[in-house]
């Protein structure tokens, strides 16, 4: 057993875990304050903490921008009764919130979120077919927002399973097509080595330009945001698949709603935007073994590039309008995947004429 | 009748212009409310409402220009109040003198159940003597259900003062008003 990898892996992952857990707060906290900001409203400006809330200038204005917003939303939902319908699927009921939150978090494991720290690789798990386990687990996704649609054994919820079930399915395909032009061109299925590949030719934007936006539009369906949020859809299905639930098991659904949002950013800065690496300042290659804070800044490098795509999914939500469940499957089936498979084939071959 | 759908062009087809309007739009009223270029929420316990002239809010009792009450329990508003909001309780025979001398008696009790008060103004309407007014409050809160019955003291501590009877000259004003177009505030 070695216990020098043991003890790292375990600090990495709580440390993960944490500012995971942090970012997925303050997430639901953005989403609030910048969908206020584009609606005219003013948004979450109330929660206030006894003492830091009583110094002079820095106390109110935090209260204003709603910095502790987070913590009242966390105590509420633990305090609120935990009710469970007398009609529903017990097991399935409780099982599906975990389901739906897990697969989440698992995708962080294999996303390199900086360069090394010390002699460390600041990536939990270096795996040589990262993308291919990334697939694996985001396709869990899909078990828990179904199961919950079926657990509920009611209407609303069983429609948002159903339109779930079918929506994710298919952009899941649109969004595995669209990642094989970056490893065709890259050659590799290490995350890691995709990052190395973009430190030393550029960005992969740049080489696979329309991989990015149809991965993009994938990433907002598998997330079940606007303009494809058909299982929740709150006008027409009340909640969609979590009608049914309140208090820390609805919670445990928003979290994992959030949580895939951050992993899909993350996805997006490691394959198409260079991870951790800036094409300048010497910011593209792995510190020497004393610049630990070279690694710190690696890892601000990549939460500010996450950052932006979060602001991106926030922003795109007021932008479009829902769309209508056939629109939905024709923009997936008619438009995405032929145009995924037509990537491909160009890349493919524009990769052997420049190879030979 | 019939709507015209034009058929859209392949441009058009792609989202694109859809995408960019979306845009532009959302980030005009991101860019508006953060500057506090548009600002339409009211922040309202820090910022008092103001309500309009003649707005209808809680009854409460006054007091003349001498510090006098001026109900004399006459009980018309217990009568003509629909939801039977108000209870006076009269002095009886040999009861509570009135405080001011040219009044016969006034009431031991007067009771209004805010809770039960639908801000109708008939009593305002009815009073002969001018001693009940719907002032501009409008946010009645308590604890409990015993805290809203407001009683006599705690009525004409947030009345105030109202000198004098002047119900005929109002009565006269009111008239010319309606005769005037349009009915001025």
């Amino acid at each position: 057993m070695d216990w020098n990898f043991l003890i790292f892996a375990v600090l990495k992952i709580a440390a993960v875990l944490g500012v995971l857990m942090t970012m997925v707060a303050y997430a639901v906290l953005a989403e609030r304050k910048i969908s206020a900001f584009i609606q005219d409203r003013v948004g979450p400006n109330r929660v206030s903490l006894p003492l830091i809330g009583s110094i002079p200038i820095i106390g109110p204005l935090l209260t204003r921008w709603g910095i502790w917003q987070p913590l009242a939303d966390g105590v509420k939902s633990f305090l609120k009764e935990d009710f469970t319908p007398s009609h529903v699927r017990k097991i399935y009921f409780w099982l599906a919130p975990a389901i739906a939150l897990v697969p989440a978090f698992l995708v962080v494991a294999v996303i390199p979120f900086g360069s090394t720290l010390g002699a460390q690789k600041m990536v939990i798990a270096d795996l040589n077919v990262g993308i291919l386990y990334t697939f694996g687990i985001v396709s869990l996704g899909v078990y828990g927002i179904v199961l919950a649609g079926y657990a509920s054994n009611s209407k609303f919820p069983f429609l948002g399973g159903i339109r779930s079930s079918a929506q994710m399915i298919s952009y899941e395909i649109a969004m595995g097509l669209s990642v094989i032009p970056v490893f065709l061109i890259a050659g590799d299925l290490n995350l890691g080595g995709i990052i190395d590949y973009q430190a030393q030719h550029g960005w992969m934007i740049l080489y696979a330009p329309l991989s990015f936006p149809i991965f993009l539009v994938s990433a907002f369906a598998e997330t079940n945001r606007l303009p494809f949020d058909l299982p929740e859809s709150e006008t027409e299905l009340v909640g969609g698949y979590h009608t049914e639930y309140s208090s820390m098991k609805f919670a445990l659904f928003f979290m994992g709603e959030y949580a895939n949002m951050l992993a899909g950013s993350a996805m997006m800065v490691t394959l198409f935007f260079g991870g951790w690496t800036l094409p300048f300042a010497g910011l593209d290659t792995a510190p020497a073994l004393g610049e630990w804070w070279k690694g710190l800044l690696h890892i601000g490098i990549f939460i500010a590039k996450m950052l932006c795509f979060m602001g991106l999914f926030i922003w795109v939500r007021w932008m479009l309008p829902r769309f209508r469940y056939d629109q939905l499957m024709d923009l997936g089936w008619r438009r995405m995947i032929p145009l995924a498979l037509a990537n491909i084939i160009i890349t493919a071959v524009v990769v052997m004429l420049m190879n030979s | 009748m019939i709507v015209k759908r034009t058929q859209l062009t392949w441009w058009e087809r792609l989202y694109l212009p859809a995408l960019i309007g979306g845009f532009k739009v959302t980030l005009r009223h991101f860019k508006n409310t953060i500057t506090g270029r548009t600002r339409v929420t009211q922040q309202y316990p820090e910022e008092p409402t103001k309500v309009p002239p003649g707005y209808r809010g809680a009854p409460y009792l006054v007091r003349d220009q001498d510090g006098d009450t001026k109900c004399v329990s006459c009980q018309l508003c217990e009568f003509i109040c629909p939801p039977k909001a108000i209870k006076i309780i009269p002095p009886g025979d040999s009861g509570l003198q009135s405080d001011r001398a040219n009044a016969e008696k006034m009431p031991r009790e007067f009771e209004i159940n805010m809770l039960r008060c639908i801000f109708c103004g008939f009593c305002q309407e009815v009073c002969p003597e001018e001693a009940i007014f719907l002032k501009q409050d409008f946010s009645l809160t308590g604890l409990a259900r015993g805290e809203m019955v407001f009683n006599k003291e705690k009525l004409l501590s947030l009345g105030g003062t109202h000198a004098g009877i002047q119900k005929w000259k109002h009565k006269l004003d009111e008239a010319e008003e309606q005769e005037t177009f349009p009915i001025q505030t």
